[in-house]
């Protein structure tokens, strides 16, 4: 009996063991360089660094968790980075209802298709690329102020600001929210939806009553998506947020590329960290996990 | 009806909203003026020749594609592997790994970019080409692992029981039955992580030493204001070679017609 077959007959025969065996590289790749990496940050968060040599000072010290609950302007920037990220959420749970609803009920298959490749198309188009033309489109001479002004409206000031990061942040991720909710629309057998309106409920308390909530680990599942990028962004805040804007990832870059100060950057990472670690964890329950 | 046609017109917004950003992005790279400002009052080319020759452009493009292509094949391999791993496992065990494995896109990207600085910083690793590639094949090893894993599970058990039954081992049953099934969800997972990784700049700034992929590029030439005219050109160009990849995945996917990311 050849090699391959005996071990094809093990495998057969144990078929944990088959499974072990095509898992063991990539489980040792994840385990190896992610899961090792996310270890790292927290152990080094407990890290501190010399100020003279800018050497890492291995140890344990609460010093940089300290420094961050102590320090008025972290919060602040902590509330800032989770409120956004919440706004953003909610405003792309309402952006994609309307969508996905014609998608999925009210287009036919052709135009339904066509519809698709539209959102796939610039979830996957360069991010840098829309970010980019959000800050030209809000700036001074953008397109925005010369079309307020052709219908004869005063200028807006909203480049490089919060309401300019939640725009564009809506804007960014959001695909990633129609694309779930569409799928969990697609999930709800019609006769329920029949059922109802036999009942006598009209369209409005349809949605309400039974659409909305069918279709609540589509809008989670997508929540992941809307909240977690934002949480974790910041090409966007300097690019379009200006001054005054930062979030947490602000935070974490300009320690790690300025000040080298890697230690308090990884205490502060591990906050969206346990942000998300809750979020994922509610999420679990809500069942998105079976509509990503 | 009247409450369908409220909700077209919604539809109308949101796609405008959705379009007209990049509309406008690909309008600036024929603009004249070299700080854009709208509108566009003449029409050019010749950025797109200044562009060409730039030689920065060209390195930070050609680094690009490298470590692309590099993390695309590690993810095809281990993302292929994992999928049929977890294709075969029992419910219970299959959510604990589906779970860990969806992680580095669930989680920001700015922890994903700081655990890998912490790591390398941790063992005294110096950045270079290696550890942008490593940091980039981790999430595209998910990208292809949700593809193949969608694909395995409407994939039918009794064309590989058949397979065996007809006295071929495992790794024949492979090359000649699951891999040819598999090939295209594989395909468009493979050009799905190119488009991510090619684009990628939250991760690889904690990842890239001294050099620049384009995002790294792109992404310092806007902060700093210079050369704004070749930006222009240099994202046009990406929208166009992304949207290329991304409708052939579409394509490659077939009658489900969504594309995991």
């Amino acid at each position: 009996m050849s090699l391959s077959k005996s071990l094809s007959a093990f495998g057969w025969r144990r078929p944990g063991a088959a499974s072990a065996a095509l898992l063991g590289l990539p489980a040792i790749w994840f385990a190896a360089l992610y899961l090792a990496a996310i270890g790292a940050l927290l152990i080094t968060s407990f890290w501190t660094v010399d100020d003279l040599s800018g050497n890492l000072i291995p140890g344990f010290s609460l010093t940089n968790f300290q420094q961050l609950v102590s320090g008025q302007v972290y919060i602040r920037i902590a509330l800032r980075t989770i409120s956004i990220a919440a706004a953003v959420t909610i405003t792309d749970v309402i952006l994609a209802w309307p969508v996905a609803y014609a998608m999925i009920r009210l287009a036919s298959p052709r135009l339904s298709a066509a519809m698709m490749a539209g959102v796939m198309v610039p979830l996957w188009s360069s991010y840098l690329a829309r970010v980019y033309a959000w800050r030209v489109i809000l700036s001074h001479n953008g397109l925005l102020n010369w079309t307020l002004i052709e219908i004869g409206l005063p200028r807006a000031h909203i480049g490089y600001s919060n309401w300019a990061m939640w725009i564009v942040f809506s804007y960014l991720w959001l695909p990633f929210m129609i694309l779930p909710v569409a799928a969990s629309v697609e999930r709800i057998p019609p006769s329920l939806l029949e059922a109802s309106a036999d009942l006598g409920a009209r369209g409005f308390t349809t949605f309400c009553r039974v659409m909305l909530p069918m279709a609540v680990p589509g809008m989670v599942a997508g929540a992941i998506f809307t909240f977690s990028l934002t949480l974790g962004d910041y090409v966007t805040p300097m690019l379009v947020g200006g001054r005054g804007s930062d979030f947490i990832g602000n935070v974490v870059y300009s320690n790690v590329g300025v000040t080298n100060n890697i230690p308090f950057a990884a205490a502060y990472a591990v906050l969206p960290l346990g942000v998300m670690a809750v979020f994922l964890l509610i999420a679990r329950k809500l069942g998105a996990f079976d509509a990503l | 009806m009247r409450s369908d046609a409220i909700i077209w017109a919604a539809v109308a917004v949101v796609f405008s909203f959705l379009f007209i950003p990049i509309i406008v992005i690909v309008l600036y790279a024929f603009s004249t003026a070299p700080i854009p400002a709208w509108p566009i009052a003449a029409f050019t080319l010749h950025w797109f020749a200044d562009t060409w020759a730039d030689q920065a452009v060209r390195q930070a493009l050609l680094l690009s594609l490298e470590v692309a292509s590099v993390a695309t094949v590690t993810a095809m391999i281990l993302g292929t592997l994992a999928a049929m791993a977890v294709a075969r496992m029992q419910s219970g065990a299959k959510e604990v790994v589906s779970f860990i494995a969806v992680l580095p896109i669930a989680l920001p990207g700015i922890l994903t970019g700081m655990a890998l600085a912490a790591y390398f910083a941790f063992w005294g690793i110096n950045l270079s080409y290696w550890t942008i590639v490593a940091g980039h094949a981790t999430f595209c090893v998910v990208i292809v692992y949700n593809n193949v894993v969608a694909r395995l599970r409407r994939m039918s058990h009794s064309l590989t029981d058949a397979s065996a039954d007809l006295g071929a081992d495992a790794f024949r049953t492979f090359r000649l039955i699951q891999l040819p099934m598999m090939a295209s969800a594989i395909g468009a997972g493979a050009l799905l992580a190119f488009a991510l990784s090619f684009d990628e700049v939250i991760v690889t700034t904690f990842t890239a030493g001294a050099q620049n992929t384009l995002p790294l590029w792109i992404f310092g030439a806007i902060r700093l204001g210079q050369q704004l005219p070749e930006v222009n050109v240099v994202v046009f160009a990406i929208i166009l070679f992304t949207a290329i990849p991304v409708l052939l995945a579409q394509k490659l996917i077939g009658e489900s017609g969504k594309v995991v990311r």
